[in-house]
């Protein structure tokens, strides 16, 4: 997308010289750069709940950060309100971080080219709503289709579509449209008098919609999310202590997310407060473990044609065969670690200062059959889909909390087990991979991630992974 | 626009809602400015400043529903507002538990609520860095160990909550808040482990000094040094109270009336029985001045209140807005919660376990060999079935003394048999935020470790 064609210019009519001016005044009290970050976000939703579709929504928000740098330094102010004194006013309370005589000289904002890798046409924010409205209908009826025992289900649809424009002191100018949509269904199983069951799925990406159509139907979430909630009225109590574990291929992925993507993050490193600190070049996991985050995935949830910097995305090693080779940088510790950004800059609007942020982070497939890695196991744990994980990046230990898992006796998958947290330590755990399947799979399309208060979408994916030890939190 | 003509402009929109085909009509708007300072080793990093607001509007036409919500507030801004809510009527369903609160449920408690301090507005830039900048040097100069931070920082908001509806409920509160935090990082050879501590409060004289929050922050960093990962086993386990506060976050999670009605919580359909330890009675209260769970109002105009939940064990009543209770054939309890956008969700006030007697020192003397829990991690709750299992750090409790830190442990249970295995309240219940637990203590878990 060109700059003249963007809202901003369309719409709103700024112009490049007003983007210098705004520039120019954030770093009339000195600083090292400046950036100014556009968003128009157009979001909706419409969920589903005893077959009734008792909620639509749909909403617009906009607005401008203002950053200056100064050293380490940051000041940032934002404005949901255009007016060009508004944002002037806001370069001017940003512009306060530094004191000094201006150290930047002109600014010349240059439009680039870069990839697109969402190049959709119509975004369904912009569909009709009787389209989308039905797609939470037809999730309904398939959940409750799938068998007698599914007594509830609940979908949601919701979608957005954000048009940013970051302009920045070092001449950047870029703009950029991303949609992204997501269907989501839980669905509640109860045989007899028992107690009931849950199961959850859901996916999407920066997609037409279209995609819930022909690729990723709503009866294909449906199903799965019933078939989970059905197949966990079984569980039994979920072992506790050490043993092998092994993870099914997608979603499970969130183990990188959490055990490696956020400790090589690059703030936590420059400030050394991470467990991966100063570990460039060590071991750090098994020589069959090759770890890359990769923002360039066309159409994926977590995907992006440039960062919240204006800066590309790409495709970045974080380890090589057990051999940790890099950061994920922003600008900030980027300039202070004299290193390259990765275009990792990432921030959850325009009232967010960005921060160095994982995309799409997932292993590279191995060599296994997954079936031989379930055999090659007498006793231990299958874990086929995740809820959510944690991770205290100092001590580098994290969590990831099992939703469907299953015992493995005697090299075969057998009863299934209630929900249960298993932990690791992150430098540590994958060092006990000792196989890795050849069906790598990206997840679906539902990951957000937290950090320091601002979500952002992710994805991430492995393969069938074999792990010769990690801490299963059950009770039996 | 005037920014002091929100009530106004609230009461105008439902006005247009109803004139554009709505039946009835909901508007929140909510305007807040932000201020955070943050200093790290004792040099300041951020300076942050903002303020920002937007409007909300839910309608009804009929039984069916629709919302939107703008931060665009000229009148073409509010006008498409409008049309999107009505338009999306169009596409949901006629719900026969849909509607207003009943018009004899509305209402405001009056009385001074203590939510807004109108010094907060004015502190200095300066006097905000230099609160940061001491709680960190507090917490760097604790302990040589104390080797390095991710900083410290001191917030603060002030915010202005408008809600009218098309029954002739109109309403507004301001409210304030500063907070100061500090994360300091701990090494003693290999080891390093990092923890925090942080003070919050709706005016600055509430709020705990600086130089203390760091000094706090730095020995629960210290006190996690060298950690052992202890073997499984099944042991007593005391929440200190800030995790604990996690705990009444789930039974929240279990008395929230949407998932009642739906059979999504391991409460449903409990209410009368005993379904804890009689140490154990939570109240929802929105009505105590000065805290970050109180307002005049719920967020579809009815009046805030104090309601026993669990009572000495027995589940005493769910937390209701307005459509759960319709569904349940009750009676809203006032926690209707709600963003700008959607259906109003439910909320809780203050929820809190009230205190024991025993002081947490005390609590700690009588186990002979247990978990001393001072974080989780994780979201391993699922509150349909009850099962629970959490990432834990904590200290390791021998002949009632705490022997060594313990980390990168789980603790596992249900909390159906959690509640009832509560065996002691401490004595320290502080109000931090919204949720507020004493020291407590369960009588068995399972710790998952070697």
């Amino acid at each position: 997308m060109k700059f003249s064609e963007s809202i901003f210019a369309a719409r709103f009519n700024i112009t490049p010289r007003d983007l210098e001016g705004y520039l120019s005044e954030a770093l009339s009290q000195g600083g090292d750069y400046a950036d100014l970050y556009f968003e128009h976000l157009l979001t909706s939703s419409i969920s589903i709940d005893e077959s009734i579709v008792k909620s639509a929504s749909q909403g617009v928000s906009m607005g401008v950060g203002v950053r200056v740098i100064s050293g380490e330094r940051t000041g940032y102010a934002y404005t949901d309100d255009l007016a060009p004194e508004k944002i002037r006013k806001a370069a001017r309370v940003a512009a306060h971080i530094a004191a000094g005589p201006s150290k930047v000289g002109k600014i010349d904002l240059d439009e680039g080219t870069r990839h697109n890798l969402y190049p959709v046409v119509t975004s369904p924010a912009e569909t009709e709503f009787g389209q989308r409205v039905e797609l939470v209908k037809r999730a309904d009826r398939a959940a409750r289709g799938y068998d007698p025992r599914i007594f509830q289900a609940q979908a949601v649809y919701a979608d957005n579509l954000r048009q940013v424009m970051i302009a920045t002191s070092d001449g950047v100018l870029t703009v950029d449209r991303q949609p992204l949509a997501r269907l989501s269904v839980a669905a509640l199983a109860r045989r007899n008098g028992e107690p009931p069951q849950r199961g959850y799925a859901g996916g999407g990406g920066r997609v037409e919609l279209t995609f819930f159509m022909n690729e990723k139907t709503p009866e294909h979430f449906a199903r799965e999310a019933a078939r989970e909630a059905v197949a966990m009225l079984d569980a039994a109590p979920a072992p506790a202590g050490e043993m092998t574990v092994v993870l099914g291929p997608g979603w499970p992925g969130i183990l990188l997310h959490e055990a490696v993507g956020h400790g090589l993050e690059a703030d936590f490193n420059r400030k050394g407060v991470s467990a991966f600190s100063g570990r460039v070049g060590q071991k750090v996991a098994s020589e069959l473990c090759t770890v890359i985050d990769d923002g360039t995935i066309p159409g994926r949830r977590g995907s992006l044609n440039m960062d919240d910097e204006g800066h590309p995305t790409g495709r970045n090693v974080l380890i090589e065969n057990g051999v940790l080779r890099g950061y994920l940088q922003d600008k900030l510790s980027s300039r202070l670690l004299r290193a390259q950004s990765t275009g990792s800059g990432r921030r959850e609007s325009y009232a967010h200062i960005p921060m160095p942020r994982m995309t799409n982070t997932f292993m590279l497939a191995g060599q296994s059959d997954p079936e031989e890695i379930v055999r090659s196991v007498p006793r231990g744990l299958y874990c086929a889909n995740f809820g959510g994980g944690q991770v205290d990046i100092t001590s580098g230990n994290f969590v990831f909390s099992a939703s469907e898992s299953y015992l493995i006796e005697d090299g075969r998958i057998t009863r299934p087990v209630r929900n249960a947290t298993l932990i690791g330590n992150g430098p540590e755990a994958l060092k006990y991979v000792s196989m890795v399947g050849n069906d790598l799979r990206l997840d679906e399309g539902v990951g957000i991630c937290g950090k320091e208060g601002q979500s952002v979408p992710v994805g991430v994916g492995i393969p069938t992974l074999k792990i010769d030890r990690m801490t299963v939190g059950g009770t039996a | 626009m005037n920014g002091n003509n929100l009530p106004e402009l609230a009461q105008d929109i439902v006005r247009r809602a109803l004139e554009a085909g709505a039946t009835g009509a909901e508007c929140t708007i909510s305007e807040g400015d932000e201020f955070s300072a943050s200093v790290r080793m004792r040099e300041l990093e951020n300076l942050k400043e903002a303020g920002s607001r937007a409007a909300g509007l839910r309608i009804l036409v009929g039984r069916k529903t629709g919302s939107s919500y703008t931060s665009d507030l000229s009148r073409e801004g509010i006008e498409r507002m409008i049309r999107g809510a009505i338009e999306l009527a169009g596409i949901t369903t006629e719900d026969p538990h849909a509607g207003l609160p009943d018009p004899g449920d509305l209402g405001s408690i009056g009385g001074d609520l203590a939510l807004y301090a109108p010094e907060i507005e004015r502190l200095e830039t300066e006097f905000k860095i230099e609160q940061a900048r001491c709680a960190e040097a507090a917490a760097l100069d604790a302990d040589p160990r104390i080797v390095n931070s991710e900083g410290a920082g001191f917030e603060t908001h002030t915010g202005r909550q408008v809600f009218a509806n098309s029954l002739g409920f109109i309403g507004e509160y301001r409210s304030s808040s500063c907070s100061i935090g500090v994360v300091p990082v701990a090494r003693e050879g290999e080891s390093m482990e990092r923890d925090s501590w942080w003070s919050a409060a709706r005016s600055l004289d509430r709020l705990e000094p600086a130089d203390q929050v760091g000094r706090t922050a730095a020995r629960r960093a210290l006190r996690r040094l060298n950690p052992v990962k202890v073997a499984t086993q099944k042991v007593p386990v005391v929440f200190e109270s800030k995790v604990a506060g996690s705990l009444l976050d789930s039974i929240f999670d279990a008395v929230h009336g949407m998932a009642i009605y739906r059979h999504e919580s391991f409460l449903a359909g409990k209410l009368g029985e005993k379904i804890a330890s009689e140490e154990l009675t939570i109240i929802d209260d929105a009505t105590m001045p000065g805290l970050f769970g109180t307002s005049p109002f719920d967020d579809e105009g009815v009046p805030s209140r104090r309601t026993v939940v669990i009572e000495r064990g027995v589940l005493k009543s769910y937390l209701l807005n307005a459509y759960a209770a319709r569904k349940l054939g009750m009676k809203t309890t006032g926690n209707a919660a709600r963003g700008l956008a959607g259906n109003a969700g439910i909320g809780h006030g203050n929820f809190y376990a009230v205190a024991g007697v025993q002081s947490p020192e005390a609590i700690i003397a009588g186990v002979s060999n247990g978990f001393y829990v001072t974080e989780l991690i994780g979201m391993g709750v699922n509150i349909v079935t009850g099962d629970y299992s959490r990432g834990a750090a904590g200290l390791w409790i021998r002949n009632g003394e705490l022997a060594h830190a313990v980390s990168e442990v789980t603790i596992a249970g249900n909390l159906r048999d959690m509640l009832k295995n509560v065996e002691a309240m401490g004595s320290d219940l502080e109000f931090r935020g919204s949720l507020a637990s004493p020291t407590l203590k369960i009588g068995e878990m399972t710790v998952g470790g070697k």
